[in-house]
């Protein structure tokens, strides 16, 4: 409080703090990683491999050299560390060599005096290919021969839970494909590296996961860690696609090699092409149940499509399995997990991971159960959700929180939008106008989903923060990357809320402070939310030891309860704490020419605490965003390993126009034991459900099978013909 | 190629009313890589190049353009205005302050761009007599040329509904 008394009280824990970034975000002044600029900078660029399958019979760099204004063309040969990079197993080769295994793999980047300069040195480059026939078949990879020498099988995941021979009195079987998805973030790839006098770099880079960036980059470059000091630049969104590198390395070996600041941006299509998207998948199931709806044994074989490298296809298959039967009690399993290798580009991280693709399908499967049994869905999924003290296919007891059924009533039981009014501009189709109203039906579908907190199967993923307090005012040190989700507000609440202070500064993201880990799996407001609280607590004894000090100062490095690896049957503890969702999808479709359009989404969802209510709904909504995304309209098209729709006229995002209301119903408040605050991470529930709900709402009005996403008008228009 | 073509020709672009001479550009310069990379105002956004995200919004003689799509020196002389033009740190736009209150902004990449389109539906209607321009749907078609990746717009509705009753 100032001597006038005029400074208002900062908003705290549970209130809705605005972001200290905004006012630089409304004026335009926040710089992103696009807008960094430095004396003498040039302008990086990539050679990418135009084939999915390829051996490289020569590449000649001569003519982009010879062309004025070009500083340095690398290669391959050029990288001085480990050739290799990953997240898992670093099996993903800095430049493509000898081989090219996706399209769109790097072969050679480029530093000039101007972007233009730049591009036309790529395209000098003289690459000679010879062309072999690309592996496309997920199906067909783990059978055929091996497309890198560390084989086609990422990983192979059996999970026998129970008695799997048991057979219920009523069987329904299905088999559920799912697209790739892009998480088309915003602010294109982007960083710009600045030599050092010491021989390392300096890098500042548009990421999620920085010290692993840092640590990858090093390894590349042959150089020590601390030799590359990294900090986040501004990021425009993330969403898992920044979790493995992309130009980090690149851009390095460029500003090391000529000695001079450079920076590289992603155009869209690159951008496209050079991060890893969500997993396609093909998924079958068999659900058994008594007449009475009671789920007695759930059989599946998933098979995701990692693409050319493993990036994080071992955890997303384990996601993917581990939750396959959904947020219900299910005593006997088999669950054939397979993650594999394709000349198809690279999948990894996407907000859901792995819970997407099998939650389409699950809540598919228990609507064909309940038409099956003729039981309402929503009663079924009731009769079987899981509860406290429940164990998962791992067989994990559930010890936290775990209120599906207080998501799934308070769904359900919040009003129905009211009926189409049959406005033109209110039907399917939109502006274009083309939807008839007597051909348009209303659909009501209903999904629950659930997921892991936090890395899992034995990982430490610990985060770390410094604190410091002088002159009343605190300064927050956290690797942790801000990529629009908020942690920079959190971070000023829990430092106002523990010390007791107004004045909270958010330092740089850098690696001058211990690693923070990944801004991913819902992870952060436990994992850096808890490492800020824990520094902030030691600072309060501090003052409390030393109450005259002239500043207090503290380290706090925070580790989740530990997690065991998955046995050889897929047993095991091998998550910290997990959150459910549900979702009811509300649409219109004109049953005649296949088009969808999405009325409202209402869902409630288990969130632990409430710690800023705004950027809670925030997460929320644009989760439900990316899902409805998926289920109607988002897919990268790939047909015998070419990307068709590298770019956003063709990659289809919601507009305002496709984006339906929300109404969330209820946020659970049930504190988690273990959580910093009792909150649980709210970014990935919105999207695992939603996709599924859109799904069964077409369903509905269509009578269309739908077991595909996104859909397409021609999957409910075939499907009409062939009901009627 | 005759001797009168220069692939770079000195031009002088008025931006927030204030003139920018430009020399030694290429002749293909967008009016989006001038502002940012030439200028010293990256406040406009490169997010597709392609003209479908509207993250480069600006007005050029008070229409509003992707300014990925238009060469520099087609516009030459012309009022261009930008996000920098729009408020300052003491001192707010309306729709800026909208967007701060309403929980608007996550990463902000969409922001600046979003800020010009919602600052053009509000100049646009308010000239209008008849009633309700802002009405929902009228405000979603306005914004569709913008994609936001993070918000899932609803707060964005939020904060335009915000900026035109603050603007009445």
């Amino acid at each position: 409080m100032t001597a006038g008394g005029l400074k208002t009280r900062s908003p705290r824990l549970g209130e809705s703090a605005p972001r200290p970034d905004g006012i630089p975000k409304v004026l335009g002044e926040f710089a992103f990683g696009n807008d960094l600029w430095a004396d003498g900078m040039l302008w990086g660029k990539t050679l990418r491999a135009p084939h999915p399958s390829a051996r490289i019979v020569s590449v000649d760099i001569g003519p982009a050299l010879a062309i004025d204004g070009v500083a340095a063309v690398l290669t391959a040969a050029d990288v001085a560390g480990k050739k290799t990079y990953g997240l898992e197993t670093p099996d993903q080769p800095v430049f493509a060599s000898e081989v090219v295994r996706y399209m769109g793999e790097p072969i050679a980047v480029v530093a000039a005096d101007h972007p233009e300069t730049a591009r036309r040195a790529v395209a000098a480059i003289e690459v000679v290919y010879e062309l072999t026939t690309p592996l496309v078949d997920a199906d067909l990879a783990a059978e055929g021969t091996p497309i890198h020498p560390d084989g086609n099988v990422f990983r192979h995941l059996v999970i026998r839970h129970g008695d799997p021979t048991v057979q219920g009195e009523v069987i329904v079987e299905g088999t559920y494909e799912v697209g790739m998805q892009d998480q088309a973030f915003m602010g294109p790839e982007s960083g710009l590296a600045i030599p050092d006098d010491d021989g390392g770099v300096e890098l500042f880079i548009s990421t999620q996961f920085l010290h692993v960036d840092r640590d990858q980059t090093a390894a590349c470059l042959g150089l020590a860690p601390e030799k590359v000091r990294a900090t986040v630049a501004g990021t425009g969104g993330a969403f898992g696609g920044r979790e493995d590198i992309c130009l980090q390395v690149h851009v390095c070996m460029l500003a090391l090699h000529t000695g001079r600041p450079v920076k590289m941006l992603y155009s869209r299509e690159e951008s496209f092409l050079g991060h890893v998207h969500r997993h396609p998948a093909k998924l079958w199931y068999r659900h058994h149940a008594k007449r009475d709806g009671t789920l007695v044994n759930v059989e599946a074989k998933l098979v995701f499509d990692g693409g050319a490298y493993a990036s994080t296809s071992s955890a997303v298959l384990a996601n993917a399995s581990c939750f396959a039967g959904g947020p219900y009690l299910i005593p006997n399993a088999f669950i054939d997990g397979w993650a594999v290798r394709t000349n198809n580009p690279p999948c990894g991280a996407m907000r859901g991971f792995g819970a997407v693709q099998t939650c389409f399908a699950h809540e598919a499967q228990m609507d064909k159960l309940a038409a099956a049994l003729g039981m309402d869905a929503v009663e079924l999924r009731l009769r079987n959700v899981l509860k406290t003290g429940d164990a998962i296919l791992t067989g994990q007891v559930l010890t936290g929180a775990v209120p599906v059924e207080e998501v799934i009533r308070a769904c359900v039981e919040s009003p129905l939008p009211p009926k189409a009014t049959g406005a033109m501009l209110e039907r399917p189709g939109g502006a274009g106008r083309t939807a008839d109203a007597h051909h348009v039906r209303r659909g009501v579908g209903f999904a629950v989903g659930f997921k892991n907190l936090m890395f899992s199967e034995g990982f430490d993923d610990y985060s770390t923060a410094r604190v410091r307090l002088q002159d009343g005012v605190a300064t927050v040190h956290c690797a942790c990357a801000e990529v629009g989700q908020g942690f920079v507000t959190l971070v000023q609440q829990i430092a106002r809320e523990v010390l007791n202070v107004d004045d909270v500064i958010v330092a740089p993201a850098d690696t001058s402070v211990g690693s923070a880990g990944s801004t991913s799996a819902s992870r952060q407001t436990w994992m850096s939310g808890g490492a800020v609280e824990g520094a902030c607590r030691m600072v309060s004894e501090q003052m409390e030891r030393n109450p005259g000090a002239s500043y207090y100062e503290a380290t706090f490095e925070h580790h989740h309860a530990p997690t065991e690896q998955l046995d050889e049957n897929g047993q095991g503890n091998a998550h910290v704490s997990f959150a459910f969702v549900a979702h009811r999808a509300v649409v219109d479709v004109d049953v005649e020419l296949g088009l969808v359009k999405v009325i409202e989404v209402a869902t409630a969802q288990d969130v632990g605490r409430v710690l800023n209510p705004l950027q809670a709904l925030g997460q929320i909504e644009g989760g439900i965003a990316q899902g409805v995304g998926l289920a109607v309209m988002e897919e990268m098209l790939v047909i015998d390993g070419v990307v068709r729709n590298a770019n956003f006229t063709d990659y289809l995002i919601p507009t305002t126009l496709d984006m339906p209301n929300v109404l969330v119903a209820s946020l659970i408040e049930q504190p988690e034991p273990g959580a910093p605050f009792g909150a649980k991470g709210i970014g990935e529930p919105p999207t695992i459900s939603s996709t599924a709900a859109v799904a069964a709402a077409i369903r509905d009005a269509t009578g269309a099978p739908v077991i595909r996403v996104p859909v397409r008008p021609e999957h409910l228009v075939f499907a009409a013909d062939l009901v009627s | 190629m005759t001797d009168s073509y220069s692939p770079h020709p000195a031009y002088r672009l008025m931006v927030n009313g204030e003139p920018h001479d430009v020399s030694d550009a290429w002749i293909g310069e967008s009016l989006l890589h001038v502002l940012r990379e030439r200028l010293e105002l990256p406040g406009a956004k490169s997010a597709c190049e392609q003209g479908e995200c509207g993250s480069c919004s600006v007005l050029v003689d008070g229409v509003l353009v992707c300014a990925c799509l238009v060469a520099a020196v087609t516009v030459a002389d012309a009022d261009i205005r930008t996000v920098e033009s729009c408020g300052s740190s003491q001192s707010l736009s309306v729709v800026q302050q909208a967007f701060v209150d309403a929980g608007a902004v996550q990463c902000g990449f969409c922001t600046p761009g979003l800020i010009m389109a919602v600052q053009d539906l509000i100049d646009r209607g308010i000239q209008l007599p008849h009633a309700s321009p802002f009405d929902e749907l009228a405000t979603r078609e306005a914004l569709s040329g913008n994609l936001c990746r993070c918000t899932g717009y609803g707060r964005v509705l939020d904060a335009v509904a915000r900026a035109v009753e603050a603007s009445r």
